[in-house]
C-alpha cells in the first residue's frame, strides 16, 4: 500500500536517550485494512510514554504489537521492526510466550480472573515458576498488592474472589497482577478509563512508582493524564505516527499541525 | 357435523373482524375524533368475542355429550336387563348398542338392543343439532354485542391485549396441567404397586423376577420385586457411557473453540450436530449388529468373555450418543467466557494449553457441569439403546463384560404383551418410572440452577 504523503511527511521524531523499544517502519493490517502505518518510535528505559490521538488511530493495535498480542488475532498482520533491548521480538525463534511474561500487559476494561485475589496474582509467578516456597509466593503475592495500592483494601479478603471488587479496586489488582511476573514494560491501555479521579489518581502515583524500575506506556486519551504523568508523548493520528518526542515539548510547542489542533480540542 | 360448525364459526369470526373494522373506520371518519385503537383492534376484538366463547362452548359440550348420552341410554334401558349384569358387562352392552347404531350388525341383536339403538342416534341428531344452533347464536351474540361497544373512545387495543394473554396463559396451564396428570398418574398406581409390595423390598431387595402367574396354575418364577440390580444396572451403563462421553465431548468442544480455525469449526459443528440428529433407535442397531459383537472378538483375541449384549456396548454407544450433547453444551460455556479473560492469561505470558487449563476450564466448569449433569439425566432416561443392546435378566454385577438391564428395559419388558392393570407386574413399570421421573427431575433442576447461575455471572 503506497504511503499517503501528508503535511510534513516524515514525522518529527527527538530520538530518545537510552531506548528501551525501538521500532521501525511498522504496519499492521487486519485483514486487507491497513490500521497502522509505517510507525518508527523510540521508547525510552525506566520512563512513562504516553500514546494520545483520536479513537479508532490505532494506539490499541500499536500497543498490541508490542507483547505480541497481535498474534492472538488471526487476521491480524504485522510487518516491520520491533526491538526490545536490541532483540527482534518478531524473531520467529523468539519465545512468544516469554516475551509476554517480559512486557506485561494491563488492558482497557479490568480483567481479573474469576478466581480468589491471591489466586489472581499468584497465576503469573505460578505459571512461569518464579517461587520455589508457598512462603515466597505469599510475599510476592502481597508486595505485588503493596506496590498497586490494594493491600490495605484487600488484606483480610485474599480469598475471596477478584471479580466481586470495585471496578477501580479491580483495575488495580490487574497491575499488581502484571507486575507479579517480573516484566522489564508495563503496557497499559487506558487504564483509568473506567476509574473514578480518586482511583486514577491512586493509579497514576502507582505508575509514578514503577517507572523507577519499568518501561512503561499508557494509552491514554486524557491530555491531562498524559501531559501529567509521561515523560515522552507519542502523538498517533489515522494509523501514523504524527509526533514523538518530550511532553513538555509536545503540549507546549507542537511542530505539526495536527498535534496541535489534537492536544487543544479542536478535533478527535 | 363438528368441522362444519367449525367453518361456520371461523366464517361468523371472519365476518366480525371485517364488520368491527368497518364499523371502527365509519365512526373515526363520520365525527373527525381521534381513535383510541387502530381498526384492525377493532376488528380483531369483535372476531375473538364472536369466535372465542363459541369455540369453547363446543368443546365442553363436546367433552360431555358422550357421558351424558350413555347415562341416559343407560337409564332408559329396560330395566330386567340391566340389573342383572355387573359394570363390565354393561359396558360391553353399551359399546354393542352403539355399533349397531353405527350400522354394524354381526350377530341377530336382541329386539331391545335394536330399540335402544335407535334412540341413541336420534338423541345423537338432537344434541348436534342442538350445538349447532346454540353455538351459532352464541357467536352472533358475541359479534353483535362486541360490535356494538365500537366507539372512538373504546380501548379495543388494549381489548386485544387481554384476550391475547388469556389465550396465552390457557396454553401454558393446559401445558402444566396434563404434566401434572402424569406424575399423578404415576404416582397413584406406584402407590398400588406399593400396596402389594413393600417399600422396602423394592428399594433394598436384590432380587428382581417380575415374571408372575398370568393364569392361574400357570407355572412361573414367584415374581420378586428388589429393584436394585435394575438401578445398579441404569446406573453402570450411565456410568460408562459418562466416561465415554465427558472426556471425549470436552476435549472436541476445547479444540472447536479453542484450536480449530473459523473454517474447520464451520464444517464440524454441523456434523456434530448430525449425529445429535440420528435417532437412537440407529444407535441401537449400531450397539447390537456392529460394537458388540466386534468387542466380542476382541475380547475373545485377548482372552476375555465378553457377553454379546454387555453393559459396555450399551454404555458406550450411549457414550458416543451423548457426545454432541456434551460438546456443544461445554462449547457454549466455554465460549461465554469472556475474551478478555483470554486476552488477560495471554498477557501474563501464558500459553494456550495453561489458559485452557487454569482460566477457561475452571471459568467455564459450572456451565459444562451443568451439561454434564443433563447429559446423565438423558443417559438414565435413554431407552431405546438399552432395549436393543443391553440385558434383559437383572443381575447384580461390577463386570462391565457381563449383561446388566436398566430400569428402561424393565418398563417396556414389563408392559409388553396384554396383563390387567392390576398386577403387581404392571404396576411395578409405574413404580420405576416414577424412581426416573424423580431421578432425572433432580438432576436437571440441579443441572439448571448451575447452568442459570453461571450465566449471570457473565451478563
Ligand atoms: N480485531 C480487529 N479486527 C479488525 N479491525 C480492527 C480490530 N481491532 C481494531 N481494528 C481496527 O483498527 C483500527 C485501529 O483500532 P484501535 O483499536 O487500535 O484504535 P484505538 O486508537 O485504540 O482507538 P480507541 O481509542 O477507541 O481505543 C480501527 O479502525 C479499528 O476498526
Ligand atoms: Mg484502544
Amino acid at each position: 500500500m503506497e504511503h499517503q504523503v501528508v503535511e510534513g511527511s516524515k514525522p518529527v521524531t527527538v530520538p530518545a536517550l537510552d531506548p528501551t523499544i525501538t521500532a521501525r517502519g511498522v504496519n499492521v493490517f487486519y485483514g486487507d485494512k491497513q490500521a497502522i502505518f509505517d510507525v518508527d518510535v523510540d521508547v525510552p528505559r525506566n520512563a512513562i510514554t504516553s500514546f494520545i490521538g483520536p479513537s479508532g488511530c490505532g494506539k490499541s493495535t500499536f500497543l498490541r504489537c508490542i507483547n505480541r498480542m497481535n498474534d492472538t488475532i488471526p487476521i491480524c498482520t504485522v510487518t516491520g521492526d520491533i526491538r526490545i533491548d536490541g532483540e527482534d521480538i518478531y524473531d520467529p525463534r523468539l519465545d512468544v510466550v516469554e516475551l509476554r511474561a517480559r512486557v506485561g500487559m494491563v488492558f482497557q476494561k479490568p480483567n481479573p480472573f474469576p478466581k480468589s485475589i491471591y489466586e489472581n496474582i499468584a497465576y503469573g509467578p505460578r505459571i512461569h515458576g518464579l517461587t520455589r516456597s508457598k512462603k515466597e509466593l505469599d510475599e510476592l503475592v502481597e508486595k505485588c498488592l503493596e506496590k498497586a495500592g490494594l493491600l490495605k483494601e484487600v488484606k483480610d479478603r485474599m480469598n475471596e474472589p477478584g471479580t466481586g471488587l470495585s471496578g477501580g479496586q479491580q483495575q488495580r489488582l490487574c497491575i499488581a497482577r502484571a507486575i507479579a511476573t517480573r516484566p522489564e514494560v508495563i503496557l497499559m491501555d487506558e487504564p483509568c478509563s473506567a476509574l473514578d479521579p480518586i482511583a486514577t489518581a491512586k493509579v497514576e502515583e502507582l505508575m509514578e512508582e514503577l517507572k523507577e524500575n519499568y518501561t512503561i506506556i499508557i494509552v491514554t486519551h486524557s491530555m491531562q493524564q498524559a501531559a501529567r504523568v509521561s515523560q515522552r508523548t507519542a502523538f498517533f493520528h489515522l494509523g501514523k505516527l504524527v509526533e514523538n518526542g518530550d511532553t513538555r515539548q509536545i503540549f507546549t510547542n507542537p511542530s505539526d499541525k495536527r498535534t496541535q489542533d489534537y492536544i487543544t480540542g479542536r478535533f478527535g | 357435523m363438528v368441522v362444519y360448525l367449525f367453518l361456520l364459526l371461523l366464517a361468523i369470526a371472519s365476518s366480525g373482524f371485517l364488520l368491527g373494522r368497518f364499523k371502527a373506520r365509519a365512526a373515526g371518519v363520520g365525527q373527525d375524533v381521534k381513535m383510541h385503537s387502530l381498526d384492525g383492534y377493532h376488528g380483531w376484538f369483535v372476531a375473538a368475542w364472536a369466535g372465542i366463547p363459541a369455540v369453547l362452548l363446543t368443546l365442553l359440550w363436546l367433552l360431555f355429550q358422550g357421558p351424558v348420552i350413555d347415562w341416559l341410554l343407560v337409564g332408559s334401558l329396560p330395566a330386567n336387563k340391566v340389573q342383572a349384569i355387573d359394570g363390565g358387562k354393561l359396558q360391553l352392552l353399551v359399546s354393542q348398542i352403539k355399533s349397531v347404531a353405527a350400522g354394524n350388525i354381526f350377530s341377530q341383536p336382541e329386539p331391545f338392543v335394536v330399540e335402544a339403538a335407535e334412540r341413541y342416534n336420534r338423541w345423537k341428531d338432537i344434541a348436534s343439532w342442538s350445538l349447532f344452533a346454540v353455538a351459532t347464536v352464541l357467536a352472533l351474540v358475541g359479534l353483535l354485542v362486541a360490535r356494538s361497544r365500537i366507539s372512538p373512545r373504546f380501548r379495543a387495543r388494549n381489548g386485544v391485549e387481554t384476550i391475547m394473554s388469556g389465550l396465552m396463559i390457557a396454553c401454558s396451564v393446559i401445558a402444566i396441567l396434563t404434566t401434572l396428570g402424569i406424575v399423578v398418574s404415576l404416582l397413584y398406581e406406584t402407590l398400588r404397586f406399593f400396596d402389594r409390595v413393600s417399600v422396602v423390598e423394592f428399594f433394598t431387595g436384590l432380587n428382581w423376577e417380575p415374571q408372575i402367574p398370568i393364569r392361574e396354575g400357570q407355572v412361573t418364577a414367584g415374581g420378586a420385586f428388589g429393584a436394585l440390580p435394575v438401578f445398579w444396572g441404569t446406573m453402570m451403563i450411565a456410568l460408562i457411557a459418562m466416561l465415554v462421553a465427558t472426556p471425549i465431548g470436552l476435549f472436541a468442544a476445547v479444540y472447536l473453540t479453542e484450536y480449530a480455525s473459523a473454517r474447520l469449526r464451520d464444517v464440524v459443528k454441523p456434523l456434530l450436530e448430525i449425529l445429535a440428529g440420528i435417532p437412537t433407535v440407529v444407535y441401537g442397531f449400531f450397539a447390537v449388529l456392529t460394537v458388540a459383537p466386534a468387542m466380542r472378538t476382541f475380547g475373545e483375541a485377548i482372552g476375555l468373555n465378553i457377553a454379546p449384549n454387555s453393559a459396555l456396548a450399551a454404555g458406550a454407544v450411549m457414550g458416543i450418543m451423548l457426545i454432541p450433547f456434551i460438546s456443544s453444551l461445554s462449547d457454549d460455556a466455554i465460549n461465554a467466557v469472556p475474551q478478555s479473560l483470554r486476552d488477560g492469561s495471554y498477557g501474563l505470558g501464558a500459553t494456550k494449553g495453561e489458559t485452557i487449563t487454569k482460566v477457561l476450564l475452571p471459568a467455564a466448569l459450572p456451565g459444562i457441569m451443568g451439561g454434564i449433569l443433563l447429559a446423565v439425566s438423558r443417559a438414565i432416561g435413554e431407552t431405546m439403546i438399552v432395549v436393543m443392546a443391553a440385558g434383559i435378566i437383572a443381575a447384580l454385577t461390577l463386570n462391565p463384560f457381563e449383561p446388566v438391564t436398566t430400569v428402561t428395559v424393565q418398563i417396556v419388558t414389563l408392559l409388553i404383551g396384554d396383563s390387567e392393570f392390576d398386577n403387581p407386574k404392571t404396576l411395578a413399570a409405574f413404580a420405576l418410572g416414577l424412581v426416573l421421573f424423580l431421578a432425572t427431575l433432580v438432576l436437571n433442576v440441579i443441572a439448571l440452577r448451575i447452568v442459570q447461575k453461571y450465566r449471570e455471572q457473565y451478563d
